[in-house]
């Protein structure tokens, strides 16, 4: 049974992974630059590529949103876990002696962030262009529990595909059926916020977020180190 | 210091170790030799618990592989000929996160005083991308030794650099050699390991082909040896 997560071991390993990616990336902005340009163009794309009214614009708002995140995100993934496979770096991860979910869980936070501040550039950017407004608390809300599952699973399929030659064709095959109910439940419960319905009705696709990021999260603690192991 | 008892391993239907015993004392330096393709990297993946054995017993400082494979890491530095260092951190980024890594206390010092050993003090601000590859070599080997190891693998260390690099090398191999460390290196460069090696063995078709040490070798020398044990 692994006893990590009150091992001040295991979280100075979360939190030197978090920090040593951020800080690479804030040299590089390799990571981030793409993930925005990509976001921004599929909008950009979108826009006018849908010719809608105002109203038919509103209900569209949510898919395009998240076929967004999920393109964008890939890429982000794919290429956070390249950096550390290129020059051996995984095998300095691994060479650590800490429990190797650390890895996992820094590397989970990291690209979090990364997502995260994607998504908070390109929700002004999206109210602008479709004339909705986007900056609502529940749907903030499903951003965020939406992003965990996404880049809970896709780190673990990613630290999986980095390993082939073809890793950048792998990701989005492997990823994007798993991935599937998170896109639903996402698209779905940010319909409502957008719609103003009531939080009853689409209480549903909420715990179905939820509880896919749990059981993502719990899965991936205790799979991980046979995943990353030769 | 390293116990092998009839180590196998296979990849699917290749089996490239074919039960491999290897024991190394303290304080020993064993140059492992051997063609391409012998299974010199794969052992030591193994040594280093980044590969399972697929049968067989291995013992790295006391601890069994690979259920003490925690245990093992932290007594253990490993160089292989990829620098394992992030090029977007500075020389000392790079050292600074793998003492978190491996729960150094006080790192700072720690930090200073190994970029002194490897001659990167001066460049320790400087990013790791921008650095030569003879110097992003000696940084791993900082890196590797960070956490004061036991034991150390050298995969191939000599991959790549010329003749200055490598000569650069050599003296930070036996500064770490010097601390009393157990070190097991592979390498095609047959005159560096004779100059730096106490014991040399070659490792062919998967098994140990043969071994001597450099008093034995005195007689012949390292190229002759390694000749006769592969045919």
């Amino acid at each position: 049974m692994k006893n990590t997560t009150s091992n001040p071991r295991f979280l100075g390993a979360v939190s030197a992974i978090v920090w040593k990616d951020l800080q690479a990336e804030l040299r590089s902005r390799e990571l981030f630059s793409a993930m925005l340009v990509f976001s921004l163009l599929i909008i950009l794309i979108f826009n006018f590529a849908l010719e809608l009214d105002i109203k038919t614009r509103q209900s569209v708002t949510s898919g395009v949103l998240w076929a967004t995140f999920a393109f964008a995100g890939t890429l982000g993934l794919n290429r956070s876990m390249a950096i550390e496979k290129d020059r051996g770096c995984m095998d300095g991860l691994l060479l650590a002696p800490v429990d190797r979910s650390a890895i996992y869980f820094g590397k989970v936070i990291s690209n979090l962030a990364f997502m995260l501040i994607v998504e908070i550039i390109v929700l002004p950017v999206y109210s602008v262009l479709y004339n909705v407004n986007l900056f609502q608390p529940g749907l903030l809300m499903i951003i965020l529990l939406g992003s965990i599952g996404y880049v809970g699973v896709g780190t673990l399929l990613s630290a999986m595909s980095v390993q082939t030659r073809t890793r950048d064709i792998l990701l989005p095959i492997l990823l994007f059926p798993v991935v599937v109910p998170v896109l639903l439940a996402a698209v779905k419960a940010s319909n409502g916020f957008l719609e103003g319905v009531e939080l009853s009705e689409i209480l549903f696709p909420i715990n179905l977020l939820i509880t896919y990021d749990i059981i993502v999260i719990a899965l991936a603690f205790m799979v991980f180190d046979s995943v990353v192991e030769e | 210091m390293i116990t092998v008892k009839k180590l196998v391993k296979r990849f699917g239907l290749k089996t490239v170790l074919r039960g491999v015993d290897f024991e190394v004392q303290p304080g020993e330096f064993v140059a492992l030799l051997g063609p391409n393709g012998a299974g010199k990297t794969t052992f030591l993946r193994i040594l280093s618990s980044l590969s399972r054995p697929s049968l067989g017993e291995v013992k790295v400082a006391g601890f069994r592989l690979p259920d003490e494979a925690a245990a093992v890491r932290a007594r253990l530095g490993v160089v292989s000929h990829l620098p394992l260092l992030y090029g977007d951190l500075s020389a000392e980024e790079n050292l600074r996160f793998y003492a978190r890594m491996y729960n150094i206390s006080n790192y700072e010092l720690r930090v200073t005083e190994v970029l002194e050993m490897v001659g990167l003090d001066t460049r320790r601000r400087d990013l790791v991308r921008t650095f030569s590859r003879g110097m992003q070599q000696r940084l791993a080997i900082g890196r590797a030794v960070l956490h004061n190891p036991e034991v150390m693998l050298f995969d191939e260390p000599y991959t790549g650099l010329d003749q200055d690099a490598s000569s650069m090398l050599d003296e930070v191999l036996k500064t770490v050699a010097a601390k009393g460390r157990t070190v097991v290196m592979t390498s095609h460069d047959l005159a560096r390991a004779e100059d730096l090696a106490t014991r040399f063995d070659i490792l062919s078709r998967g098994v140990i082909a043969a071994s001597t040490t450099r008093r034995q070798l005195r007689r012949s020398n390292l190229l002759t040896f390694y000749k006769e044990a592969l045919t």
